[in-house]
């Protein structure tokens, strides 16, 4: 283990990394802005630890890439943005119906369509509802700092590797390009990695039956047998792996609720409003899925009010909703097509409420 | 070599039936790429990438590691699994609608790429699984139920020639265009696939064999009828031979 230092990163950098000490060892991928960086980040880092990068044809090779690498059990990444992302939604479905483990991310842009390549959160349906066909989830996290970024990398690859699921980290442009000083971990033993023998592929060395990685199953009954199982995993992701932030809680007559980048700025929001005399703390979900819905709604017995905040035109709003189940209002406030709510206009729009 | 040992049936092929009607020729081509499997004692090691389309239990007929594509992305992902185990021998089988219509950036990129891997394309001019619509491959004039005034140049265009193009490809090791209809055929496949894996063994670069195949159910045709209508039209349309042969004299 090389010792932890501290450095001045950029957000992509800081993510590959992250991968990259986590143990992936491949990478597949396609250009878009704004993420272009991860992908350069990742060609020039990988072969100097022996690892592969490919830059693929399209986002749909990729993702299919993705699928036939994951096969092995060995860790693997991709990054994209938005439209990237629509393409790669193929090969989503596939792997995590063939339930392989992989880690995408998604730096969001502005849409619909080509959009902008300004940081925008509109993608957060695609990301947490389902973006392919399918009955299947996939975790996803929303960092808030490129500290908490190469964290959720690094848990990503191995919460992944766990439940053999695919996990995105869910971010934005804002994140993408700016610097921090971050803290790495040092690099993880590959020999300690998990142990995917009994079910990847890896050639039978004509020492085991053959192994058989598929999505699919032609007999309903068998499907929807298949089916049942991934959900009665995912029923233990809800159960082990929310994450969520609480800022200023305790006594909070409004609760704020926002994730990613959104979710550190209201909490300047948040601080400013106090200084007033509102009574606000913010509540920041870092999974998206699986949602903390239980963990939010507990605030219905105290707060007077819900306030969620995105850079989109209201999405995980309606997850709030669904936590809050209507026992108390739920107000919406949004910037979309890539405009980022800045912390005066969200506090102005706070105190109209209260 | 002893008639009983000749026709044994090949280690690399499963118990599993195979699930192909009467007079297909995917059920010959599976046999002669488990045939060279053995031959090159490369089972242990081999994984094989099936397509979407008749050949969808392929990976189940082959007793190796195996898996199943995204209707056209064998070539991705067989390139993913190529990537990530190198010592691995990786094959994808995919028909015409597969490689030659929604998988054609993946299998061009693939080949130009000289990617470490074996194809082999099942071209029986048809979409065969789905009931018998026209494929890339169709031929001029050709009726399926999806071009049921036969196929008209100026309305759905020319048939596709994927050897022909592939054959452009820096990348490409080997590449040859054969049939099964007769015992000659069928030896000389058996070779030209043997070839298209010792590209990737060798490591010189991406193999293919292009295979004309009957699809007696969709064509309307008898298995005999069939074969004859392949020698009779397919390989007008589609001239056989070797395209590319960077490999040079095998055993
Ligand atoms: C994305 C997608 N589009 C369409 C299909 C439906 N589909 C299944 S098989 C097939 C055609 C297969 O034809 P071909 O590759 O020529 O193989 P054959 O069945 O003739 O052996 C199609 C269109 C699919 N499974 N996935
Ligand atoms: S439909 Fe055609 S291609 Fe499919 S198995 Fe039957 S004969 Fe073969």
């Amino acid at each position: 283990m090389e010792k932890a230092e501290k450095v001045m990163v950029k957000g992509t950098e800081a993510i590959g990394e992250a991968a990259v000490r986590a143990g992936c060892r491949l990478y597949f991928g396609y250009p878009i802005t704004p993420q272009s960086e991860l992908t350069e980040y990742m060609a020039r880092r990988l072969p100097e630890v022996n690892g592969t990068f490919l830059q693929a044809e399209s986002e749909v090779a990729v993702s299919n890439m993705i699928y036939g690498a994951a096969s092995t059990g060995k860790r693997v990444m991709t990054s994209t943005s938005s439209p990237g992302f629509s393409l790669m939604q193929e090969g989503v479905s596939y792997i995590a119906g063939a339930e392989l483990p992989c880690v995408f991310v998604n730096v969001v842009r502005g849409g619909p369509g080509l959009g902008d390549i300004q940081p925008a959160q509109s993608d957060y349906f695609q990301a947490t509802k389902g973006g392919g066909h399918g009955d299947y989830k996939l975790i996803v996290y929303g960092p808030e700092s490129l500290q908490e970024a190469v964290e959720l990398t690094i848990r990503a690859f191995d919460v992944a590797d766990k439940y053999r699921i695919p996990v995105l980290l869910l971010t934005d442009g804002l994140l993408g390009q700016m610097m921090e000083p971050v803290k790495f971990p040092g690099f993880k033993n590959l020999n300690t990695l998990p142990d995917h023998s009994d079910w990847a592929l890896t050639g039978t060395k004509m020492q085991r039956e053959p192994h058989r990685v598929t999505s699919f199953d032609l007999d309903p009954v068998k499907l929807e047998k298949m089916n049942i199982q991934r959900h009665e995993k995912y029923k233990t992701i809800v159960k082990e792996e929310k994450l969520f932030e609480e800022y200023k809680l305790n006594d909070a007559e409004v609760v704020l609720v926002a994730y990613g980048t959104m979710g550190r700025i209201v909490k300047s929001v948040v601080d400013t409003a106090r200084e007033k005399g509102v009574k606000a703390g913010v509540f920041r979900p870092i999974s998206l899925w699986p949602f903390p819905y239980e963990e939010l709604g507990r605030y219905t017995e105290n707060a007077k009010l819900f306030f969620t905040v995105e850079m989109s035109f209201g999405q995980m709003v309606e997850d709030v909703r669904l936590a809050v189940n209507g026992k108390k209002p739920v107000e919406f406030y949004g910037r979309t097509g890539g405009v980022v709510p800045t912390p005066g206009e969200v506090l102005a729009k706070l105190m109209e409420l209260v | 070599m002893a008639y009983a040992e000749r026709f044994k049936a090949p280690t690399s092929l499963s118990e599993k039936e195979f699930t192909y009607c009467p007079g297909c020729s995917h059920g010959i081509v599976h046999r002669l790429i488990a045939e060279v499997i053995d031959e090159l004692e490369i089972q242990g090691k081999t994984i094989m990438v099936a397509p979407v389309g008749c050949s969808v239990f392929a990976y189940e007929f082959f007793d190796v590691d195996g898996t199943v594509a995204a209707h056209g992305r064998a070539p991705a992902v067989a390139t993913g699994i190529k990537r990530a185990s190198p010592d691995n021998v990786v094959f994808t089988y995919q028909g015409d609608g597969d490689l030659a219509a929604i998988g054609t950036a993946e299998i061009i990129h693939a080949a130009n790429r000289g990617e470490r891997i074996t194809t082999i394309f099942i071209n029986n001019a048809i979409y065969g699984m789905t009931g018998g619509q026209m494929a890339p491959t169709t031929l001029l004039g050709m009726k399926t139920t999806t071009s049921p005034y036969g196929r008209r140049e100026n309305i759905e265009g020319y048939p596709i020639h994927v050897s022909e193009v592939l054959k452009e490809l820096s990348g490409v090791a080997f590449l040859a265009r054969t049939k099964v209809t007769t015992p000659q055929d069928v030896i000389k496949t058996k070779k030209y696939i043997k070839k298209a894996f010792y590209a990737q063994l060798n490591n010189i670069g991406f193999g293919l064999v292009e295979v004309l195949s009957t699809c007696p159910t969709n064509w309307g045709l008898t298995p005999i009828e069939s074969m004859k209508w392949l020698e009779d039209n397919m390989v007008k349309e589609f001239p056989l031979g070797v395209y590319v042969d960077k490999v040079g004299d095998v055993r």
